[in-house]
């Protein structure tokens, strides 16, 4: 039992933990958005487009999260461009943008390795957080959720449907901007826990975890954060006595969590799909049809399972 | 009141260009007003959802104005005036939200900054969901529901919002023949209260039954106004160029021994049928026996019977 606790014996654990839970909750709150809106490759892209940021931040002197948030901007209004202007897909465009924001920002760190760790910033490092950073990630979260909990349901008929928020006079470029905004300052936030990589991860798989266990937007919002903080918390932990990585605990719990969801949610997972197909074809009962026991009689039974559900 | 005054919808030589350079629309212009359900028609590619845009506000033009009760577009839209009934390709449906829900939409351009519904929102919401057959549903997730209750939500939604020019795109896609005949009641019962109905569509034949305006679309605003006036077989052609294909009962098989027992069948849409001057035939005769009557006496006058 005592075992369980060493953890929290130490001070560099407990506020990896508690740092990594606050990141976990405010981008699981994001997660809920970036998976209905269909920004799933968008929050990665904006992952590894803050790394620039983060190199010419040291560079300066400035706080890491302005310079990564001001490049999140830029290579969000790089695709915006972009998009508009030529009639290059949208996975291609930001496929092309992401990728050279982060070659840009490796290259920046090579050549003038001296302030920076790369290694930090591209896994993470939650257990060496400096005191500055700490607040960094506090300022952010709070903004975040603040924003997100005054505006929740107008970004929500955003998402859903951009027409209606037009027609009925919300500001939609705004709340775009709004929206990406949080993004970038979420993912930066998020970098100093599980890294650029795994970003993407905290910025999605909460959302569709939650997405998979209710019916209801609030709801999902309310899960997807607490998933988020609790898989976060529970990763770091973890991480003490697997002795691994962080960021690859956290988001490895979280795919698990993913996963359970995925076979046992109540209404959308795959048991109950399994189930409601079967109620829905009742004729399908073995010898139903003409009350011979030869094994061909079973045929157009399993032929009409094999039917999609739709 | 402003809500007393009655509704119109002007379109003055709008000119709308993409950014990518096109020109969609060039100098549409249009009058309609209130207590009217209304076609816009054109195929695919003719500006006709471009001029839906522009009309809604969602994009600005480059060149002309359009003004709602006078006042822009912008205006009318924060006084909840403006009302959108989406395509259903258009919309999520698996997006997690419940039928009260999506109605409660409707509803925030009149609620505080926190949107937090009050004792009159949620009234409005009952009251349209009421009207529309709906209120039972009102728990179920947006994806649960058939094609016609799907579109039913959204009519719901423009109700409670309080819209009085009502904008529909292509709202019997996926609707089944019943449902149909209920949305166009509904529209009729709208049109009655003076609100102005606009309906976007391609499908032709199903115009006469229940537009009394029309406005064609190809590049610009071809025609506009009653739909016995518009619907000529000149506009048709100018709007539809190559795209309609005609069956011409004179140099058919039809023929005397017919009588006037035809039974037209079409997989999909309405035909459109004209009569031999050009003139629209419509598909019931009851309720129409006056315009009948009136044509027979106009032929027999023009062409007095040989002897």
């Amino acid at each position: 039992m005592d075992a369980l606790l060493i953890p929290f014996r130490y001070d560099y654990m407990v506020t990896a933990m508690w740092v990594s839970a606050v990141i976990g909750a405010v981008c699981g709150l994001l997660s809920g958005f970036v998976t209905l809106k269909g920004w799933s490759l968008l929050g990665d892209a904006l992952s590894h487009a803050v790394v620039p940021g983060v190199a010419l931040a040291h560079w300066l002197g400035l706080p890491f999260a302005a310079g990564a948030f001001a490049t999140g901007l830029l290579a969000a209004g790089a695709m915006a461009f972009i998009k508009l202007k030529t009639p290059v897909r949208e996975d291609a465009v930001i496929g092309v943008v992401f990728t050279s924001f982060f070659a840009v920002g490796l290259l920046m760190i090579s050549l003038r390795p001296a302030g920076v760790d790369l290694k930090a910033i591209v896994l993470g490092n939650i257990l060496g957080i400096a005191p500055a950073d700490i607040v960094q990630v506090l300022v952010v979260a709070v903004a975040a959720a603040l924003l997100v909990g005054l505006k929740w349901r107008d970004l929500m008929l955003f998402c859903f449907d951009p027409n209606q928020a037009r027609a009925i006079g919300l500001p939609v470029g705004r709340l775009h901007v709004l929206l990406l905004a949080l993004l970038s300052a979420t993912a930066v936030a998020a970098m100093q826990a599980v890294g650029a990589v795994l970003v993407a991860a905290m910025l999605v798989t909460p959302g569709a975890t939650a997405y998979l266990l209710t019916d209801r937007f609030g709801r999902m919002l309310g899960l997807s954060s607490a998933l988020g903080a609790g898989c976060a918390f529970a990763g770091a932990y973890a991480s003490y006595f697997l002795d691994g990585a962080t960021g690859g605990c956290i988001v490895t719990l979280q795919a698990l969590v993913f996963l359970i969801a995925l076979v046992f949610a109540p209404k959308h997972g795959l048991l109950a799909t399994a189930r409601t197909r079967r109620i829905a074809e009742p004729t399908d009962l073995p010898g139903a049809s003409l009350g011979t026991d030869t094994p061909t009689s079973s045929l157009p039974g399993g032929a009409s399972q094999a039917r999609p559900s739709n | 009141m402003t809500e007393s005054e009655p509704i119109s919808l002007e379109a003055e030589n709008v000119t709308v260009t993409y950014p990518s350079g096109q020109t969609a629309l060039r100098d549409a212009s249009l009058r309609l007003e209130g207590g009217t359900i209304c076609a816009l028609v054109g195929v695919n590619g003719s500006g006709k959802s471009t001029l839906f845009k522009a009309l809604m506000g969602f994009l600005a033009p480059a060149r002309g104005t359009v003004r709602v009760a006078g006042r822009p577009v912008r205006e009318a839209q924060k006084k909840g005036w403006m009302a959108y009934v989406p395509q259903a390709e258009e919309v999520d449906w698996s997006f997690p939200v419940s039928v009260a829900d999506v109605v409660m939409m409707g509803r925030y351009g009149q609620m505080n900054f926190l949107r937090i519904p009050r004792a009159g929102d949620r009234a409005a919401v009952e009251e349209s969901l009421r009207r529309v057959g709906m209120w039972e549903l009102r728990e179920r997730q947006i994806g649960e529901l058939s094609g016609g209750q799907k579109k039913r939500v959204f009519v719901a939604r423009a109700l409670a919002q309080g819209g009085r020019i009502i904008l529909l795109d292509e709202p019997f896609t996926g609707v089944d023949v019943g449902t149909e005949e209920a949305i166009v009641a509904l529209l009729r019962e709208l049109r009655e209260e003076g609100r102005l109905v606009l309906v976007s569509t391609h499908n032709l034949g199903s115009v006469p039954e229940f537009c009394d305006q029309v406005v064609l679309i190809n590049r610009t605003v071809l025609a506009f106004g009653p739909t016995d006036e518009v619907f000529t077989p000149e506009n048709l052609t100018r709007a539809f160029g190559g795209a309609l294909r005609a069956f011409e009962i004179e140099h058919s098989t039809v023929d005397a021994h017919d009588g006037r027992a035809l039974t037209v069948l079409t997989d999909d849409e309405h035909p459109l049928v004209l009569g031999r001057s050009g003139h629209l035939e419509y598909r019931r005769r009851a309720g129409r026996e006056d315009l009948v009557s009136e044509r027979e006496k106009k032929a027999r006058e023009e062409q007095p019977p040989a002897a």
